[in-house]
């Protein structure tokens, strides 16, 4: 990150010409005979207005906060006369912010657990097993990638409903575990087949099981495939919308995305919006937390889910 | 030996297709079977209605308004994401000032402008949805806030409240959302193509933006493709569906001006209690979604040889 590389005096060049010319063309007369300064200053320009218009809005969540309600209409762009911490601990607690995170976390947990095993063990199976219906059940894992999930929806709120697991995070888990198993299983697969295949024979070998190498040699030498496999269905479960909502509606077990488009609907009728923006950026930090840290690895595992 | 590997296999894919098969599979097939019910959702009893449902379908004017939100995302929502994304990759690896002995230059800054552009893909679509419903508030919001700030008191659009504005401003949200992930997919890309390619056209006198649609486009068009099916399903899905639920009034939109078809599948089963219909809508949807695909495919394979 060279946040500091990027010049402020670019900005004013590319927004207003005329009235900073006296001191833009000085450097521009000394760069002319490099080709591409012009280029140069309105690629500036343009990067900078998107990263202004990326950033801007969750800055501004994040100020507004820290406001009082009163200053969040009269004054929405000057920053808060203090630090109005009351609105955090009202949406952590009142709102109860502090439930759907706590229940976020175990939903996501254990889905992450449960994707990350059984798509590990199918993967295995289908890249290194030869046996009858090996591709029909490849392809049948792959194709789900495809369909649109709402048409499932309706049948399977009934699925869940019959079991007794329709509102419940038992029920929810099972249900992130089985919509992630196509990436899953289809981005494992091709992993395990590029896995050198000596290593799981010198175990076998060796008297080992195929649990045991599966477990012991196969597993351990996946890990950069998991990884990136897990950071992708980690952000992907952390923020799915569309299940919980149609599958928990019960208001015990609601999760971070439902709980905060709840707090969006009660208080705009209480007028409580620094609650509703403290809830809101509490919602955002973990990721963008997690974002700013493991940046290069976030962004590895999600393209590499892409192109492949 | 043989036989340990054949219980070794089912003891592992067992758990993992038992899974998939119950709550995947199984449904999309009673989905379809359903559709051809009169089936509420509410009460275990239903009849076989033959066609009924479709017909219905057919005459159903809210079923025509979100099809055509959901054509209307689906292909515009890719060419203005996928556009802007190829344009500020293009200006972060290949805008940047020549430099000696390079032929072709990354703006200072590349690495930060990658780092923000890619924000809003870690968030929850649904944060991203409550942040801007609020931002495009017409009296407390900052949009007009911003407006009135620079004296442009005259202009106050009603936003999410005017039928003709309302999906629009639903949209740029959506491409404010996804823009970031294609900069750092195209910019990937852009690093792998061999400098060479650039020297060489440049040295033939070629401009950077020929060298953009020339050399760029070419060589990225696999990606390009990929990157369209993925934007023109997600738009067709879930994505579409959280924005239109919690930004718009409604919600659908006033007069069903932002409704997209998965929405509708939504409140047809589960608000106003017709599952045999709710899912003939859903068979729609899945239609046009394979349909999408095929045909981006096929468009994208024509394109291709062009070059």
């Amino acid at each position: 990150m060279k946040i500091t590389d990027t010049p402020p005096a670019d900005v004013g060049a590319a927004d207003r010409p005329p009235v900073q010319k006296a001191t833009v063309t000085d450097p521009a007369r000394k760069r002319r005979d490099v080709s591409g300064s012009t280029l140069n200053v309105f690629s500036h320009g343009v990067l900078i207005l998107w990263a202004f218009m990326v950033v801007m809005p969750l800055l501004w969540a994040v100020m507004t906060s820290f406001k009082d309600d009163a200053s969040i209409f009269e004054s929405p762009f000057s920053l808060p006369d203090k630090l109005h911490f009351e609105n955090w601990s009202r949406a952590w607690s009142e709102a109860h912010m502090s439930d759907y995170f706590f229940n976020t976390v175990i939903v996501v947990g254990g889905s992450l657990v449960g994707t990350l095993l059984l798509g590990s063990m199918a993967a295995y199976v289908l890249a290194r097993f030869d046996f009858p219906g090996n591709r029909f059940i490849y392809f049948l894992f792959v194709g789900g990638m495809s369909f649109p999930i709402m048409l499932a929806l309706v049948p399977l709120f009934y699925v869940l409903k019959n079991m007794g697991m329709l509102e419940t995070i038992p029920g929810l888990i099972l249900v992130y575990i089985a919509y992630s198993l196509p990436f899953t299983v289809f981005f494992l697969t091709s992993f395990f087949r590029t896995l050198p295949s000596s290593v799981a024979e010198a175990a076998m070998i060796d008297g080992a099981s195929h649990t045991r190498t599966f477990f012991q040699v196969m597993l351990p030498m996946a890990k950069p495939g998991l990884i990136s496999v897990g950071i992708f269905n980690f952000l992907g479960q952390w923020n799915q919308y569309m299940l919980p909502t149609v599958l928990n509606n019960n208001p015990e077990n609601r999760v971070l995305s439902q709980g905060l488009v709840e707090l969006a609907t009660s208080q705009g009728y209480k007028g409580d919006w620094s609650g509703l923006f403290a809830g809101l950026v509490m919602a955002m930090l973990p990721v963008l937390a997690a974002y700013i840290i493991f940046q290069r690895q976030v962004v590895a595992g999600l393209t590499a889910g892409a192109v492949k | 030996m043989q036989h340990g590997k054949y219980r070794f296999i089912a003891g592992f894919l067992g758990a993992p297709l038992a899974l998939y098969v119950i709550f995947v599979i199984w449904p999309f097939i009673q989905s379809i079977y359903y559709s051809f019910t009169d089936w509420t959702g509410l009460s275990p009893d239903f009849e076989m209605v033959g066609f009924d449902n479709y017909s219905r379908m057919l005459e159903d004017q809210i079923f025509w308004d979100s099809l055509g939100h959901s054509l209307l995302f689906a292909l515009l929502l890719p060419l203005v994401t996928l556009g802007l994304a190829l344009f500020f990759a293009f200006m972060i690896n290949v805008g940047g000032r020549r430099r000696k002995g390079a032929a072709i230059a990354g703006v200072r800054g590349s690495s930060f402008y990658k780092v923000a552009y890619f924000f809003p893909q870690v968030l929850s679509i649904a944060i991203v949805a409550v942040l801007f419903a609020f931002a495009y508030n017409p009296n407390e919001g900052a949009i007009n806030g911003l407006l009135r700030a620079i004296g442009l008191d005259s202009i106050q659009p009603q936003w999410l409240g005017d039928p003709d504005i309302a999906i629009w401003a639903v949209m740029a949200v959506m491409v404010w959302a996804t823009v970031g992930f294609f900069v750092v997919l195209f910019s990937a890309g852009m690093a792998s193509i061999p400098r060479d390619f650039y020297e060489a056209a440049l040295l033939d006198g070629a401009s950077r933006v020929t060298t953009f649609f020339r050399i760029t486009i070419p060589l990225l068009w696999d990606t390009v493709q990929s990157g369209w099916v993925y934007l023109g399903i997600l738009a067709l899905g879930a994505e579409s569906f959280a924005v239109v639920q919690i930004m718009t009034v409604g919600p659908g939109g006033p007069d069903y001006s932002t409704t997209v078809l998965v929405l509708y599948v939504y409140q047809t089963a589960f608000r106003d209690g017709q599952a045999g219909y709710a899912t003939t809508i859903g068979v729609a949807l899945l239609v046009i979604t394979l349909a999408f695909a095929a045909l981006v495919m096929r468009l994208g394979r024509r394109e291709r040889l062009e070059f």
